[in-house]
């Protein structure tokens, strides 16, 4: 396989939420705000590029049979130093996302890769992979936060993540007219089954065009 | 009353899976048959219970004393994988129909983030053990009721009229916004 397909698939042909359905747990929890929703995906971009690093470089030293439990060791770890990171340095964005950094250590995309990637091929491959996987996990994090702080609160705001004061860009558009369900957990699981459903539609229509011509 | 209103709080008010979105991958992969639901439910409160009241010992009479509080993670995580393969063996053991109709969901309970995040929300909320054995039956019953209904409902969608570009996935994660509108109807009640 190519290069460059390694790193274009988990984008948008696999993209571990929109299409794999993986690790929507931290998906619809932490997408209230645009800034929560980078912060994470930057959390989740940076344990993933380790651990595929670690697992790929290590994939000949570890027997076969008790190949998760160490994957589970060594992504507990690399998850616990961005925990202590993050709380270092970026205070007010590790209040606000919570457990669920913590809890990306149950996020199946992670053992997933490990398990599926990075213990059968080489580093540079698993890294590009890491980094296309990353990078889908963030843009669908981001899609679905957008359309979420969008429409909940009628308005953007993104704010630096190492310093909460420090305002990047805040607008309201139509603060009067807010539908505030979409911020609420019932929201999360809606907003996604709508973005999964118009998926599904271009889909469809595109199999359409090509069954037609 | 503390104790029951924190039960009622957990396994009702703020059930984890509606209102937190802990354990949202089992309830869209297992919730096609009822009965494997219920199933799923029992597996995961016998793990969830003995999680919390292993990973709380744990907490407070090794980690806390030894002054390695950073380690929680790695101790917790490893207790949880190390208990799933017990119930795996065991049910192979005892009763292999119910080893197999769960299947490859059994493993899996290892990364159910609902394990994990009792684990951790025990720790954080400072119950103390009986609160914290509390929690965890609360967060477990309030699982299995969840997933039970859920599944009954998608086994009645599979029968109805669902647009095409909702079929499948989208119109459960819509059904799921449903439940939690429905959960949240009854909010303030502790």
């Amino acid at each position: 396989m190519k290069k460059l397909d390694i790193f274009k698939k988990g984008l948008f042909v696999e993209n571990p939420i929109f299409v794999l359905l993986l690790g929507l747990c931290s998906a619809l929890a932490i997408t209230t705000s645009l800034t929560n929703a980078i912060g994470m995906g930057m959390a989740v971009i940076c344990v993933l590029i380790m651990s595929n690093l670690i697992i790929s470089l290590l994939r000949k030293v570890i027997p076969h049979e008790i190949r998760i439990p160490v994957y589970i060791i060594i992504i507990a770890t690399l998850v616990k130093c961005v925990q202590m990171l993050m709380n270092a340095y970026t205070q007010e964005l590790y209040t606000s996302l919570g457990v669920f950094i913590p809890l990306i250590v149950v996020n199946c995309i992670i053992l997933g890769r490990a398990e599926s990637f990075a213990s059968q091929n080489t580093i540079i491959d698993s890294l590009l992979d890491a980094l296309g996987m990353g990078i889908g996990y963030t843009i669908a994090v981001v899609v679905i936060s957008f359309f979420r702080e969008l429409i909940g609160t009628g308005g953007l705001s993104l704010f630096n993540p190492f310093d909460g004061s420090q305002v990047i860009f805040q607008f309201e558009l139509f603060g009067d007219y807010a539908i505030s369900l979409l911020t609420q957990p019932a929201g999360a699981f809606i907003t996604l089954g709508c973005i999964l459903a118009f998926i599904q539609f271009w889909n469809n229509r595109k199999s359409k065009k090509v069954g037609g011509q | 009353m503390g104790l029951f209103s924190l039960f009622i709080g957990l396994c009702l008010v703020n059930n984890v899976v509606l209102s937190k979105f802990y354990a949202v991958c089992p309830l869209l992969g297992v919730s096609k048959k009822p009965k494997n639901a219920l199933n799923m439910g029992y597996a995961v409160t016998f793990v969830i219970v003995l999680a919390s009241a292993i990973t709380y010992l744990l907490y407070h009479f090794v980690l806390v004393p030894l002054d390695i509080k950073y380690l929680d993670l790695i101790t917790f995580i490893l207790v949880i994988a190390s208990l799933v393969q017990f119930v795996e063996m065991f049910l192979k053991k005892t009763s292999p129909e119910i080893y197999k109709a769960m299947g490859v969901y059994l493993p899996l309970i290892t990364t159910n983030c609902a394990v994990l995040g009792v684990a951790l929300d025990n720790i954080s909320s400072g119950y103390n053990f009986v609160e914290s054995m509390v929690a965890a039956v609360a967060v477990s019953v309030g699982f299995t009721i969840v997933i039970y209904l859920y599944a009954t409902i998608r086994e009645r969608l599979e029968i109805s009229n669902v647009p095409e570009s909702y079929k499948g996935i989208p119109i459960a994660l819509i059904t799921a916004g449903i439940m939690a509108c429905a959960i949240a109807g009854i909010a303030g009640l502790v």
